[in-house]
Formats: C-alpha cells, structure tokens, sequence
C-alpha cells in the first residue's frame, strides 16, 4: 500500500472517531408528540369485542375506543384530529421513543412494567375470570381448589397468564397461545378444560363467540387492584397531560358512563375463593 | 543424507516470516480501529442505555434463566422424538419415489403428492391443521396434547424436505454401482440395503444435518399450540417485566445447542472427504 493511501485512511479514522462523539452529544429530552395536531393512539390487530367492535378503533364503539375518544376530548383533540396506529404488543414495549402518543389495549399496570414504559392512571379495574365449556369438568367449580386438576390456558402477556401461576396454582402447566382466537379452539376442542381472561373479555365470548361458553366464576380482586392504563413512552412529555386527562374522567363520571354503555352486561359473575 | 537449506532458502523464509508477521500486524490495527470506531459508534448512541438496559439486563437474564431452560427441554424432547421418525418416514418416502416397477406406481404417485403438498404448506399452517383441526373432530383414540400433535405436524413437513434430500443422495450414486451389484446376483432390496443406501446417505450427511439444525429451532412453533418451550418462556418473562433479556437468553441457549451440531458436521464432512480423496486406504 503506497504512503497516500495509507495517510488517508488513518486520516479518515481520526476524522469519524471525532465526529461520531459531536453527533451522538446532542441528545434530546424525552419524546415528544408524533405529530403535531394530531393525536397519534395504537391498539392491536385484532381488537376484540367489548373493547372496540368490528375491529375498527376509529368507529368509536367498544368500551376502549370510547375512552380513547374521551381522553382525546379533554386533551383538547376533536374526533377528526385521532389517528389509530395498528401496534403488535412487542412494539409496545420496545425501549426508545415508540410510534404513537400512547397505546389503549388491556395493559395492565404493574410496577415492573414501569420501568420500560409510562403508563397514565388507569381507566378499568380489572377481574379475571375462568371460562369452560358446558361438559368439562370444571363446568361446576365453586372454588379454586376446584381448579387445580384442570388444564388451563390464558394469552401469552396478559396478567391472566400470572393469575393462573400465581392465584390457581394448578397441577399441570398452563397453556400459553398467542391469541384467545387460538385459545378459544383449544378450549371448543377439550384441549384445554379452562381459559383464563378479563371480566369483560369472559363476557363476550361466551356469548359472542364460543359455542356452549359458560363462566365459572371471577376471582377476588387482588390487593391493590390491577388496572388497565394508557401506555406512552418512557419520559414522554405527554404523561402528565394524559394521566390528568384520565383522572379528570373519572372524576366527572365520564369512565363510569361508558362502562354502563359498553360493559353493562358484563356484570354478575360468582367469585370464586 | 538430512536436507540442508542454503543460505538463499533461508534468506527467502526470513523475508517470508517478516512479510507474514507484518500483515499480521497490520491486520490487529485495522481490527482494533474498526471496533474502537464501533464502540464509540454504539456505547455514545443517545439510546445505548436504554437499550443496554432492555436487551441486556443481568438481573432479568437470571430470572428468566430457569423457565427458558425447562422451555429448552421441552425443544430438545420433541427434536430428538421428531428427528428419528422424520428420518424414518423420509427415507421410507425417498424410497417410495425412486421405485421403477410399473406395479408400484400408485406408491410413487403418493410420494410425489406427499412430498408436493407438505413442501407448499407453511409449517405453521400445518401445525394449526393438525394441532386445532383433528382435536376438533373428536376421534377418541388420538391424542390431543398440543406436544403430540405439533410434533406430529413437524414430522409431516420436515419428512417431505428430508426424503427429497434423501432421494437425491440416492439418485446421486452411480448407476454402475448398480449394475455391479447386479452382477453379483444380488436382489433389488439387497442393493438397496447394502450398496445404495449407504453411500446415498454418505453424500447426503450435510444437507441432512442442516435439517436437523433447522428442526431443532422450528420445533418451537410448537407453542402457537399452547406448549411452553424457550421462546415461548422467554415471551412470558418478557411480557410481564416489559424486558427483552429472556429473549437474549433463549438465543444463547439455542445458539449454545446448535455449535455442537454444526462442528460435528464439519467434522464427519472433513472425514469423509479425506476417506475419498485416500482412495480407499483408511
């Protein structure tokens, strides 16, 4: 290698090991507003009944896509200013800015879960409950010493996953699907004797979408409650707004009302002890 | 009479040593200026921290560690139960294919469309077939544990890429190998067992340890059935500590269970190549 070359790389080097420290200096303060006038809100595909209806957040029915309009409101965005973004859950909590201003999909607050993510105060307290099949043979359990013999399953993520581990403590492991779409089957086929969701969720597919569905029961809320919250990027600057926004919701009564509307037939089902 | 190189030779080697040891040089400088720059480049990122913290969590690793670990056994379970009969039924599928009687075509044209038709389905659409679809006709002697049936849905597919590869081991080995046999009075079966078969599988070992590389990580897909295996485990652990370590663990755990694979590969591929080249002197 002849003498300029050589002189020109090792200039190069020097040139790029001074100038990456000068780029990467300039660090910025937390995320901001993907853009500006336009409330940027993600869920997942596909959203499930009672919490949004057809599939279309932006229709505005199901408990969750009427929330977020709410919450919208009181940030001062009309309906035409919300745009739904379609996020898969690991997007959600993937480190760094994310790709909406937050996200409304059954995330349950935990405070492991705080330290990766924002969330606003919650918007649902939450119970979960056991579905079966009439003729299983958890179809008469009382209690949840009933449970322990079954098989059970709940969607992979969800705090019905640690229900099952943690409250149920069954004999056998637990299923874990990717969806309840799947988990679902595997309940109508008897490949699971018992699947573990949300009140509401139990609500709806027993009477939507499972042939023969019925609820076993719902299980005593934990201490402290669990809660679904809106989840927005770590340090977001819309925290605050968002959390405000929420609690001025449920003060007025607005969470309460959308309830009724949307969860009012999700009530009443025994508590198992 | 020993040899004794004159003093050109050993000038040449001196000029030969100081031309390898200065390349060798030149070599670690470069290395060492192109990860001093990617150092730089990563650890000053505005994100690294964060990510650091996402991906490569210590505290979280440990955690997940057990879970992700009794995950594995369940994949190496159902590698080493699907292996053997996907190389049973593989073999019994090439075998089927390369017939030439007349009698037996009705067997060909079932291997063809077995191996057509498993080849084109996606492997994950096999196992929601088989795992949600024959559990739902409700037929009582057959098992409905997704573990079962998953590893029923990987044999299927991976039988079909097998017996292809089989195949061509055996269309591979010369047709006077054959005619030999042939003139030593042996049977058609015969030929197969004791000539073409081994060499067949001889110069197939490394397409065929591919696909058990291959199988040893697609027998997680497994879990959209509901079984827990490392992926799977390591999905759990992430989902409630909104952590992406465990995933990290599982790649590790996996990468470490398929090194012993692969240089066993190179291995039996190196021997058997110094086995041709030596002519039949082992």
């Amino acid at each position: 290698m002849n003498t300029k070359i050589k002189i020109s790389l090792i200039a190069l080097v020097a040139i790029v090991a001074i100038a990456i420290p000068v780029v990467n200096a300039q660090k910025d303060s937390g995320c901001g507003q993907i853009k500006e006038g336009v409330l940027t809100i993600g869920t997942d595909d596909p959203a499930y009944g009672p919490w949004f209806e057809d599939n279309t957040p932006s229709n505005g029915k199901g408990y969750e896509a009427a929330v977020a309009y709410a919450v919208a409101e009181e940030l001062g965005y009309s309906a035409d200013k919300v745009e739904w973004v379609k996020v898969p859950f690991n997007k959600v909590i993937q480190p760094g800015c994310k790709d909406f201003d937050f996200d409304i999909n059954q995330v349950s607050i935990t405070d492991e879960r705080k330290n990766a993510v924002d969330f606003s105060s919650g918007y649902y307290d939450v119970s979960q409950t056991v579905i079966t099949v009439k003729g299983s043979k958890i179809a008469g359990a009382k209690s949840i010493a009933d449970l322990k013999g079954a098989k059970l399953g709940a969607q992979v993520g969800t705090t019905s996953y640690a229900t099952i581990t943690d409250v149920i403590k069954p004999t056998q492991s637990p299923a874990v699907f990717d969806t309840n779409d799947v988990a679902k089957q595997a309940l109508a086929n008897g490949q699971i004797d018992g699947l573990v969701v949300d009140l509401p969720t139990a609500f709806y597919i027993t009477a939507v979408d499972l042939e023969n569905g019925l609820i076993v029961g719902q299980f005593p809320a934990q201490a402290g409650g669990e809660q679904f919250g809106l989840v927005l990027s770590k340090g977001s600057k819309l925290t605050k707004d968002v959390t405000a926004a929420v609690d001025a919701l449920r003060a007025n009564g607005t969470l309460a009302k959308i309830a009724d509307a949307w969860l009012a037939s999700t009530v009443g089902a025994p508590v198992l002890k | 009479m020993t040899y004794q190189p004159s003093a050109l030779q050993l000038q040449r080697e001196a000029a030969k040593r100081r031309a390898s040891r200065r390349s060798t040089l030149i070599a670690l400088s470069s290395t060492l200026a192109v990860g001093f720059l990617l150092v730089l480049l990563i650890t000053g990122a505005q994100g690294y921290e964060m990510v650091k913290n996402s991906f490569f969590n210590w505290s979280y690793a440990k955690e997940a560690m057990p879970s992700v670990f009794r995950g594995l056994l369940l994949n190496l379970r159902v590698l080493i139960i699907a292996e053997f009969f996907v190389l049973l039924l593989g073999l019994l599928i090439a075998i089927a294919r390369t017939t030439t009687s007349p009698v037996l075509y009705p067997l060909r044209l079932v291997a063809t469309i077995y191996t057509d038709l498993f080849r084109g389905l996606p492997l994950l659409l096999v196992l929601l077939l088989v795992g949600l679809g024959i559990p739902g006709l409700r037929i009582s002697w057959i098992p409905n544990s997704a573990v079962v049936l998953g590893t029923v849905a990987l044999v299927l597919t991976y039988s079909a890429y097998v017996a292809e590869v089989i195949r061509a081991g055996i269309e591979g080995v010369n047709p006077t190998q054959r005619q030999a046999a042939r003139a030593l009075g042996l049977s058609q079966s015969q030929t197969l067992e004791h000539v073409v078969l081994p060499q067949a599988f001889r110069n197939v070992t490394p397409p065929l340890l591919n696909d058990l590389v291959s199988l040893q990580k697609d027998s997680g897909l497994i879990s959209v059935l509901g079984a827990v295996d490392a992926i799977r485990a390591a999905g759990i652990q992430t989902a409630q500590s909104f952590n992406f370590t465990p995933y990290l663990v599982a790649g590790a755990l996996f990468v470490l269970l398929t090194i012993p694979l692969t240089r066993f590969t190179d291995w039996l591929t190196r021997r058997q190549d110094a086995r041709q080249r030596a002519q039949g002197q082992w």
